[in-house]
C-alpha cells in the first residue's frame, strides 16, 4: 500500500510527463488513414511530432491548426474549418481527430461547436467522422489524453448494439503502455483461442515500423472506422490497463458490451488470470504452446531471481505502465524504493512500495541517491542522471529516442514476462561485471603483496 | 503596441536583412515568414526558435515558463555539446496547472526562479514565455526584474511566445533578450587584437571544436561564442571583440548588426561548411582583425595555414571521387547551409540534381544556379510524396536533410544523410567535409541496399511469385 503525493514545489525539473494533447493525438495514429490534428498554435504539433518521430522512428502524421496570436483572441473557428478543408482536399482521410491545446482551452474554443457548424456550413461533411476531444495542455498527462481520446471515438463512431453477436469477435483496448510490438503478441494469443479481436487503439498496424508500398501523408493500417462501427457485435470487450476502465464502460453502456479490465499483463499471476479468462470465454483449452511458455517463465523465474532479489529499484514511468512493469519486478524480489509517476491513477495505491511520487525526474533522482537505489527503469530522459549516478539502466514507456526497437519491446504474455526478465538480468549482471565484480585482489587483498 | 509586438516590428524591419531590402514598407510589417496553412505540417515556433538559438549557452538554466506541452514534450532534443557545465541540458518548466491559469502563473514563475537559484546556481537564468502565460497576461518582464534584484543573479526574460510566428523570428527574439540585458554588462579580464565573436553557431555535434584549432593556431580567441558552448559571462562582455563573424544566415543578424552600430564591431557573414566557405571565413576573420589594429603578419600565416588544409582537405578527398563520381544527391535544408557544402560535394565527383530553397533569399537563389548550373532543380516546396517519388523512381542516389524527412528516404529504400540538429557527426571546417564525403561513401555502398530492395519471394517479381504466374499460366 502507498501513500500517493504530489511534490510541493514550483519549478518542475527534468520532467518525465508529456502533456494530454500528444496521448490523444497518439490515439488516434491507431486508427486507419486518420489525420490527427492539434488546435493550437504550430509549436505544439512542431514539438509532439519531433517527439514521436524520435521514438518510433516512423514519419508521423500530425497537423496543426496553426493559431496565430491573433487567431487565439479571436477564436479558431476558421481555423478548425480551413484545417479540415484543407487535410481533406490534401490526404482524403477517413477520420479527423482534433486535440485542443492549452491556448485553445484558455480561450474557451467549443470544437465540438464548431463541428456543427462546419457540417451546417458545409453539408458535404455532414458524415464525415470529426471528432473533437479537449486536452488541455495545463491539466491532466500524455495517459489522460490517450484515455479520452480513445472513449471519444467509442462515443461518437457509437458502435450500435446489433440483433446477433459475433461468437469469437472481441474488443481490445489497450492502453498507451502497450507497444505495438505487446499488440501483436496480444493479437497472436486471441487468435490460438479462436477469438477475433478488434484493437482499438492498433498501432500495431500503424507504428510497427513496415515498409509501406506508397508514401501516405495519413495514418497507414491500424484499426479501421468500418471496425470501430462493428465493435457493438463483440461478446467481450477487454481493457488492458486501469486507464481503459472508461473507455470500456462508455462501450458498454452503447453497445452492452460486458467488460473486463486486465490492470496487469506483465507477470506469472497476472497472465495466469489473463488465459484462464480467455480459455473460459472462447470455452477452449489453453493451447500446449502457452502451457510451454508458462513453464519457461517460470524457470525464468528461478533463474533471474538471484539477480533480481533484493535489488533496490528506482521507476519512472505513467501509471498504468509503473504498474505493471514495477509490480513484476517487485514480484521478482526488487524493493521499490523511488518511485514516480506523472498523473493520478486508482492504481497508484495498491503498487507495492511506501510512497509513490506524482512528480518528475529531479525527484526520481534525489531519492534514488539518497535512498541507495541499485537500478533505474524509466524512459530515455533518464540518461541524464543516470550519467551522475552511474546505475544500470533500462528503458521503457514513451519517449526512447536513444536506442533502437522501443515500438518492439514486449512485455505482455508468459513469454513478454519471461524476456523482459531476461533482458532486466543480463542488464543487472553485465553492470556487475563491469563494476563490482570480484577478482583475486579483491576477494583476497593480501595476495598481491604476499606475491611479491 | 504592446512592447512585445513593437520588438516584433523591430525585427521585421531589420535593415541589413538581404529580403527586407527588396520589400516595401507595408511588406516589411507583415513580416518574415508567410502565414502558416490550418491543416498543415508545422514547423517550430518562436518559443522554439528561441531555445534554439540560447540554449546552448552551457552555464544558464533554461526555465520554460507555461503548461507541460512546450518543455515536457521537448527537453533534451538539441544537439550541440557543452565542453563543461551539463545544465544547460537539465529541463526546467513552472509547469502551469488550472489553478495557476485562474490566478495568474507570474507568482510560480518568481518561486521557480527563487528554487533554481537554491539548488543549481546557475550563471543566469533564461525565462521563456510561451502562450499560455503570454494570454493570461503573465508579465515575464516585471517578475525577472525583481528576482535579478532580489537573488543578486541575471534573470534574462526571452519573450517569444510560440505563436507570435515561426522559429526564424524566435531566433531574433531571442538575440533581442541578449541585446537589451546580457551583452554589455561584464568586462573581460583582458582584450587582445585577437579576440573575435561568433554569432549563430550552436556547435552541434561539437562541431565548432573541429574548428577552434585552427583559431587558435592563429592565435585568434574565441571571446564569445553566441551561443555555442558558451557561458553567460562571455556574452555579457562579447562588446569588447575586435571583429564577429555572424554564421548561420540572417537568424540572429540584428545581434551582428546592433553590435556594430552600438559597439562599432565590425562583422562577415560566412560559414565554416564546406572547405572554399572556411577557407573564406579565416580570411575575413583575418582581413576584419587586422582592420582593428591586428599586425599585418597576420594574414600571411592565415594564407599559409588555408593553403596546408586545403590541400590535406582535398587529398583526404581525392580517395572517394572514383566511387562518388556521378552519384546523385539530393539536397533538402534551410537556406544557407545547402550552398556552402554543395562546393566540397562537387569536389568528390558527385552530382546535385536537387536543393530546396524555400528559406533562400534571391541572391542565394543566383549563387545557387553560378555553382550547380541551370540543371539543378530548386525545390520550392516539396510534399513528401513528392520526395519520395523522386528516390523511388531513383532519379536520386542519395538524400541529405533534416531528420523530419528521413523517412521519406528510408521508406524508399534510399540512402538518406543526416545533415541537420540532431546528426551524431561534426562536418564543420576542413576535416569536416572530409568526413561528410566518408559518410556519403558509407552510406552509398553499405550493401543492405541491394538487399532491401529486393522484393519478398512471394510479391511483385520474386520467386514464389513467379512460380505462381507460371502455374496459373499452365
Ligand atoms: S506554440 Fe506556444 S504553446 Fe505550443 S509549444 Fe510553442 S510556445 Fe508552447
Amino acid at each position: 500500500m502507498a501513500i500517493v503525493s504530489q511534490v510541493k514545489k514550483s519549478c518542475t525539473v527534468n520532467p518525465l510527463k508529456m502533456s494530454q494533447p500528444l496521448g490523444g493525438a497518439l490515439a488516434f495514429m491507431g486508427v486507419c488513414n486518420t489525420m490527427p490534428l492539434l488546435h493550437g498554435s504550430q509549436g505544439c504539433t512542431s514539438f509532439g511530432l519531433v517527439l514521436l518521430v524520435r521514438h518510433f522512428k516512423e514519419a508521423i502524421p500530425l497537423q496543426t491548426t496553426a493559431m496565430s496570436e491573433v487567431a487565439t483572441v479571436l477564436g479558431g473557428y476558421e481555423n478548425v474549418e480551413q484545417a479540415i478543408l484543407n487535410i481533406y482536399k490534401r490526404t482524403s482521410p477517413d477520420l479527423i481527430g482534433i486535440c485542443s491545446t492549452g491556448v485553445t482551452e484558455i480561450k474557451g474554443d467549443d470544437v465540438d461547436g464548431f463541428i456543427k457548424v462546419f457540417r451546417k456550413n458545409h453539408p458535404d461533411f455532414i458524415n464525415f467522422p470529426l471528432i473533437a476531444v479537449s486536452t488541455p495542455d495545463f491539466s491532466g498527462a500524455f495517459q489522460d489524453g490517450w484515455e479520452k481520446t480513445v472513449t471519444r471515438i467509442i462515443e461518437t463512431i457509437a458502435p450500435m448494439p446489433s440483433g446477433r453477436r459475433a461468437e469469437t469477435r472481441v474488443n481490445v483496448l489497450p492502453g498507451c503502455h502497450m507497444t505495438p510490438g505487446d499488440l501483436d503478441a496480444l493479437r497472436q494469443i486471441f487468435e490460438d483461442f479462436g477469438l477475433e479481436p478488434s484493437f482499438l487503439p492498433d498501432l500495431s498496424g500503424s507504428l510497427d515500423g513496415h515498409i509501406p508500398d506508397d508514401f501516405t501523408p495519413t495514418t497507414l493500417g491500424g484499426i479501421s472506422v468500418d471496425e470501430i462501427g462493428k465493435m457493438g457485435r463483440a461478446v467481450w470487450t477487454i481493457a488492458i490497463g486501469a486507464q481503459m476502465r472508461t473507455a470500456a464502460e462508455a462501450l458498454e453502456r452503447i453497445s452492452n458490451v460486458p467488460f473486463r479490465v486486465f490492470e496487469r499483463l506483465c507477470g506469472l499471476v497476472a497472465n495466469d488470470e489473463f488465459f484462464a479468462f480467455l480459455a473460459e470465454i472462447s470455452g477452449q483449452p489453453v493451447p500446449q504452446k502457452y502451457r510451454r511458455q508458462r513453464s519457461q517463465l517460470v524457470d525464468a523465474m528461478l533463474d533471474g531471481h538471484f539477480h533480481t532479489g533484493g535489488c533496490k529499484l528506482a521507476i519512472g514511468a505513467e501509471p498504468d505502465l509503473l504498474f505493471d512493469v514495477g509490480s513484476l519486478l517487485h514480484d521478482m524480489g526488487m524493493e521499490l524504493v523511488a518511485v514516480v509517476t506523472t498523473t493520478a491513477s486508482p492504481v497508484l495505491d495498491r503498487l507495492p512500495t511506501e510512497e509513490v511520487l506524482i512528480g518528475d525526474l529531479e525527484d526520481l533522482e534525489s531519492r534514488a541517491k539518497v535512498r541507495g537505489a541499485e537500478f533505474l527503469i524509466t524512459n530515455a530522459h533518464g540518461r541524464q542522471m543516470v550519467a551522475r549516478l552511474k546505475l544500470p539502466f533500462f528503458r521503457i514507456g514513451l519517449p526512447i529516442f536513444d536506442r533502437l526497437g522501443a515500438a518492439h519491446i514486449v512485455t505482455v504474455g508468459y513469454q513478454g514476462t519471461r524476456d523482459l526478465i531476461f533482458a532486466i538480468a543480463n542488464m543487472l549482471i553485465a553492470h556487475r561485471e563491469v563494476h563490482h565484480d570480484v577478482n583475486q585482489a579483491s576477494w583476497c587483498p593480501t595476495m598481491e603483496q604476499e606475491s611479491l | 503596441m504592446t512592447p512585445l509586438n513593437a520588438k516584433i516590428q523591430e525585427v521585421f524591419s531589420e535593415p541589413a536583412c538581404g529580403i527586407n531590402q527588396g520589400k516595401s514598407e507595408k511588406e516589411r510589417k507583415k513580416g518574415c515568414a508567410k502565414q502558416l496553412q490550418p491543416g498543415g505540417a508545422a514547423g517550430g515556433c518562436a518559443f522554439d526558435g528561441a531555445k534554439i538559438a540560447l540554449q546552448p549557452f552551457t552555464d544558464v538554466a533554461h526555465l520554460v515558463h507555461g503548461p507541460i506541452a512546450c518543455e515536457g514534450n521537448s527537453w533534451d532534443n538539441r544537439g550541440a555539446r557543452s565542453s563543461g557545465s551539463a545544465l544547460w541540458r537539465t529541463g526546467f518548466t513552472t509547469d502551469m496547472n488550472e489553478t495557476d491559469i485562474v490566478f495568474g502563473g507570474e507568482k510560480r514563475l518568481y518561486k521557480a526562479i527563487k528554487e533554481i537559484g537554491e539548488k543549481y546556481d546557475p550563471a543566469a537564468i533564461f525565462v521563456y514565455q510561451t502562450c499560455v502565460p503570454a494570454m493570461i497576461g503573465d508579465d515575464i518582464n516585471v517578475v525577472c526584474k525583481a528576482a535579478s534584484e532580489k537573488f543578486g543573479r541575471p534573470v534574462i526574460p526571452v519573450n517569444a511566445p510560440g505563436f507570435v510566428g515561426p522559429k526564424n523570428l524566435g531566433n531574433k527574439l531571442a538575440g533581442e533578450a541578449l541585446l537589451d540585458h546580457v551583452i554589455g554588462t561584464a568586462e573581460p579580464d583582458y582584450v587582445t587584437p585577437y579576440d573575435i565573436n561568433i554569432i549563430g553557431e550552436y556547435n552541434l555535434a561539437g562541431e565548432l571544436w573541429q574548428v577552434k584549432p585552427l583559431l587558435d593556431e592563429l592565435g585568434i580567441r574565441i571571446l564569445s561564442c553566441i551561443s555555442g558552448d558558451g557561458k553567460y559571462q562571455e556574452a555579457a562582455y562579447s562588446h569588447r571583440a575586435k571583429a564577429a563573424m555572424m554564421v548561420c544566415s540572417k537568424a540572429m543578424i540584428n545581434v551582428a548588426r546592433k553590435m556594430n552600430e552600438r559597439y562599432e564591431i565590425p562583422f562577415f557573414e560566412g560559414s565554416f561548411y564546406g572547405i572554399g566557405d572556411t577557407s573564406e571565413a579565416l580570411r575575413e576573420i583575418s582581413r576584419l582583425l587586422i582592420s582593428r589594429g591586428a599586425p599585418e603578419e597576420l594574414m600571411a600565416r592565415t594564407e599559409a595555414l588555408i593553403a596546408r588544409e586545403e590541400a590535406k582537405a582535398y587529398a583526404a578527398i581525392v580517395p572517394f571521387r572514383y566511387r562518388l563520381e556521378g552519384k546523385r544527391v539530393l539536397l533538402i535544408t534551410g537556406g544557407v547551409k545547402s550552398w556552402s557544402v554543395v562546393a566540397a560535394l562537387q569536389e568528390a565527383g558527385l552530382k546535385i540534381v536537387g536543393t530546396s530553397v524555400k528559406k533562400s533569399t534571391k541572391e542565394d537563389k543566383e549563387r545557387i544556379k553560378q555553382i550547380m548550373g541551370e540543371v539543378a532543380h530548386m525545390i520550392e516546396d516539396m510534399t513528401p510524396r513528392e520526395m519520395y517519388k523522386m528516390l523511388r523512381e531513383a532519379r536520386a542516389d542519395i538524400m541529405l536533410s533534416g531528420g523530419r524527412s528521413q523517412f521519406v528516404a528510408l521508406k524508399a529504400a534510399m540512402p538518406w544523410l543526416d545533415i541537420n540538429q540532431e546528426r551524431h557527426h561534426a562536418y564543420m571546417g576542413y576535416d569536416g567535409m572530409v568526413e561528410l564525403v566518408r559518410q556519403i561513401e558509407k552510406s552509398l555502398y553499405n550493401p543492405i541496399w541491394l538487399q532491401v530492395r529486393r522484393p519478398a519471394p512471394w510479391d511483385g517479381e520474386g520467386r514464389i511469385a513467379k512460380l505462381g504466374m507460371a502455374m496459373a499460366a499452365e
